[in-house]
């Protein structure tokens, strides 16, 4: 599978070293994506990593992913300039369970990052609003100064039908909202946990003590979903880079439901 | 308002919130017994570090922050507590002093149950005693939990 030619069209800085870009292909066409999906991007000449889609699924003219830079590739793509061309490849993996979330209500549990591949989770909930009961969103991170995505933040605390909740880990003065671990929001927050799905990404030790809030909480296992990180670099399930256990997570995840992985996840050779 | 009343209420603040849950009602209104509801205006301080603590809050609303003062830095937030939370648990055990600063975040609302009171009671029936250690232990251990995960900075690498 070739990489396709996109074009940056702009990039928008989130924090010190994360950077969200919206490209477009060159032929125009749209690529269609479901919530939760990757792509592999290509920066010639540096090489191809795994991003998760983080934009609006109902806007496929305009490809959006939001990348942290910590190694060669994605220094690469966060130095991407307006007009510079990106090799993509995908959409690939297993998306959010959307369809199956639809009348229950929806918590979402973002840890720093993760909420870029929530970010479509939550933009097609908002698409189709009456479909889905209380919609919660709760997001962790290290300072304020690490919050991605500050301007939609904003925008949906503003909503009349959205729950946002927002922690960061440490904070100095003129902080004046919550501070802690994301796991002490969930308690608070407003959802029937016989009726509810629950989409979880971030660190995989946030998600493990996520999950077990949530079943503290009496979300049974079967309704939680996570997304994992592995390191894929087909994105097909061929090179068994990315295998976890007797699973592939470029092809049978990234999205899994937890009580299909919880048992990996306790096997520390995996 | 009649001091009944006011207990009354207090009973009913304290068998809502969820540190309470499932309380044995005679434990609820012996509680009472002891309570008041207190409100703390946004920037107000509940403790200072040091300060003697003579009693423990349930909050009902609004939010506090656990703040301890760092030189060059100036205060530095530990942690938040809000609604459904309980502040105040040195209360528990000696010497009874605040470890950090407390200063109320936004207008909070709580009810304050007095220990001078509450650890009489508490001598008296020490199922009461026991019950009560139960519900603080375990917001220890919840405490103690969410501080290790502050430590391991989650999301410094890998995220």
């Amino acid at each position: 599978m070739q990489p396709v030619p996109y074009r940056v069209r702009r990039v928008r800085c989130e924090t010190r070293d994360t950077f969200t870009l919206e490209l477009k292909s060159f032929r125009g066409q749209g690529m269609v994506f479901h919530p939760g999906q990757f792509n592999m991007l290509y920066a010639f000449g540096a090489g191809e990593v795994p991003i998760s889609v983080s934009g609006d699924p109902s806007r496929p003219e305009s490809l959006v992913h939001t990348v942290r830079a910590v190694g060669a590739v994605t220094r690469a793509l966060c130095a991407a300039k307006r007009g510079e061309v990106i090799g993509v490849r995908g959409p690939f993996g297993n998306p959010w369970p959307m369809a199956e979330a639809e009348g229950s209500d929806v918590v979402i549990v973002a840890g720093g990052l993760g909420l870029a591949p929530l970010r479509s989770a939550v933009y097609h909930i908002l698409s189709n609003r009456g479909k889905y009961g209380n919609v919660v969103l709760i997001y962790g991170a290290r300072t304020p100064e690490d919050l991605v995505f500050r301007p939609e933040l904003e925008r949906w605390r503003g909503r009349f039908d959205l729950e946002v909740d927002i922690i960061v880990d440490h904070a100095s003065a003129g902080w004046f909202g919550n501070v802690g671990v994301v796991t002490t929001l969930i308690p608070r927050a407003s959802f029937d946990p016989q009726e509810t799905v629950a989409l979880v990404c971030g660190p995989e030790i946030m998600m493990r003590f996520s999950v077990a809030e949530l079943a503290k909480r009496g979300v049974p296992a079967e309704g939680v979903y996570i997304s994992m990180e592995r390191n894929m670099k087909c994105g097909i399930g061929l090179c068994g880079h990315c295998q976890f256990g007797p699973v592939f997570v470029c092809t049978d995840g990234p999205v899994f439901r937890y009580a299909d992985v919880e048992r990996l996840l306790k096997v520390r050779e995996v | 308002m009649s001091v009944l009343q006011k207990t009354d209420q207090i009973e009913q603040a304290l068998a809502r919130h969820p540190f309470f849950e499932g309380l044995d009602n005679r434990y609820v209104k012996l509680l009472a017994g002891c309570g008041a509801a207190v409100n703390f205006q946004a920037g107000q301080y509940v403790y200072r570090e040091g300060d003697e603590v003579n009693e423990f809050y349930i909050i009902r609303r609004g939010r506090v922050a656990l703040e301890i003062h760092v030189a060059d830095r100036g205060p530095v937030t530990i942690q938040t507590l809000g609604e459904g939370d309980v502040l105040g648990i040195s209360w528990l055990v000696a010497p009874y002093r605040a470890v950090f600063d407390v200063r109320a975040v936004d207008l909070t609302r709580t009810t304050a149950v007095y220990a001078g009171c509450l650890r009489e009671k508490c001598e008296k029936d020490p199922s009461l005693g026991y019950e009560l250690l139960k519900r603080f232990a375990s917001v220890l251990g919840q405490r103690l939990q969410a501080t290790r995960l502050q430590l391991l900075d989650v999301y410094c690498h890998g995220s």
